[in-house]
């Protein structure tokens, strides 16, 4: 099964990427921007038929290793 | 006495760390990341550099590497356990010190002297020092922003100018038993007077004294 993964940066953790971002689209005359934040994102293929259990176990592999729970929160998507 | 100097996949600063305790008359043996028994050992320094390609994020794959057990176990026996630079980020991953180090805020990799001040002496690292103390070492990374959303950590030094942004201007932190240390510049490259500063010396002197045996 194809697992998609995105890790983000929790709101209150500052990105210096994303504010450097966002300053280059000011300059760039794209004022209307009001927020750049970067995060990552994993995709995973994964042995397993049933979609509840691999979205449990990639979850467990996010706690465990793919999101630092000090900064970031992270969504898993299953698809077949 | 001895102390374990940890090289994983990507250290590069095992053979500084190394040298700096040798000339300070300490025991450094160099301890590849896939050993698992460290019970020789009186303490444990994991040096600089990029593990695993600070690959996922700094220290993630390191953490989990089989030393890290012993790691763990000698900072629950209070026994002394030192991360310097990518060592620090290490322990973070780790849960050994609280927070977690993020690119610098000016995203600028940062490699000079910096001034630190000590603020805590209850750390195996600052014992030696005294409360104030001004130190100059070499600051040499992008990572260096520490943050606690925890508020949890124990400064042990401070940058007297904080240059990437870190949580109270924190370039060494503590845990609460004050025996496991990150500290962000690099003390072994501050042990002569002829590279730039003899400053370090006093800080990895109190690492030394802090060791009781095994």
């Amino acid at each position: 099964m194809k697992v998609t993964v995105e890790i983000t940066r929790r709101p209150e953790i500052a990105d210096p990427q994303g504010t450097t971002i966002q300053r280059a689209l000011h300059d760039l005359g794209h004022n209307e921007v009001m927020s750049v934040r970067v995060d990552r994102v994993i995709h995973l293929e994964v042995e397993g038929e049933d979609p509840n259990r691999v979205q449990a176990r990639v979850e467990e592999m996010c706690r465990q290793v793919l999101a630092n729970p000090v900064l970031e929160d992270f969504t898993v998507a299953v698809s077949e | 006495m001895r102390i374990a100097v940890v090289v994983f996949p990507g250290t590069n600063c095992e053979m500084d760390v190394a040298h700096a305790i040798t000339s300070l008359g300490g025991d450094a043996e160099l301890i590849w990341h896939r050993e698992n028994d460290l019970s020789d050992f009186d303490g444990v320094v994991l040096p600089g550099g990029f593990a695993h390609g600070d690959y996922l994020r700094t220290g993630a794959i390191a953490r989990f590497s089989p030393v890290m057990g012993e790691v763990e176990r000698m900072a629950g026996d209070g026994k002394p356990v030192l991360g310097i630079c990518n060592g620090f980020q290490i322990l973070c991953e780790a849960g050994l010190l609280p927070g977690a180090l993020i690119a610098n805020r000016d995203l600028a990799f940062i490699c000079r002297f910096v001034d630190l001040e000590v603020t805590d002496t209850d750390t195996v690292l600052t014992r030696s020092a005294e409360l104030g103390q001004r130190i100059r070492i070499p600051l040499n990374s992008y990572e260096g922003n520490w943050v606690d959303p925890s508020n949890t950590g124990r400064v042990a030094m401070r940058y007297v100018d904080d240059p990437n942004g870190s949580q109270q201007g924190a370039a060494a932190v503590a845990n609460a038993g004050g025996n496991v240390v990150g500290v962000m510049p690099h003390p072994e490259r501050g042990i002569d007077e002829l590279l730039g500063s003899g400053d370090g010396r006093a800080l990895l002197e109190g690492f030394l004294d802090s060791l009781v045996p095994a």
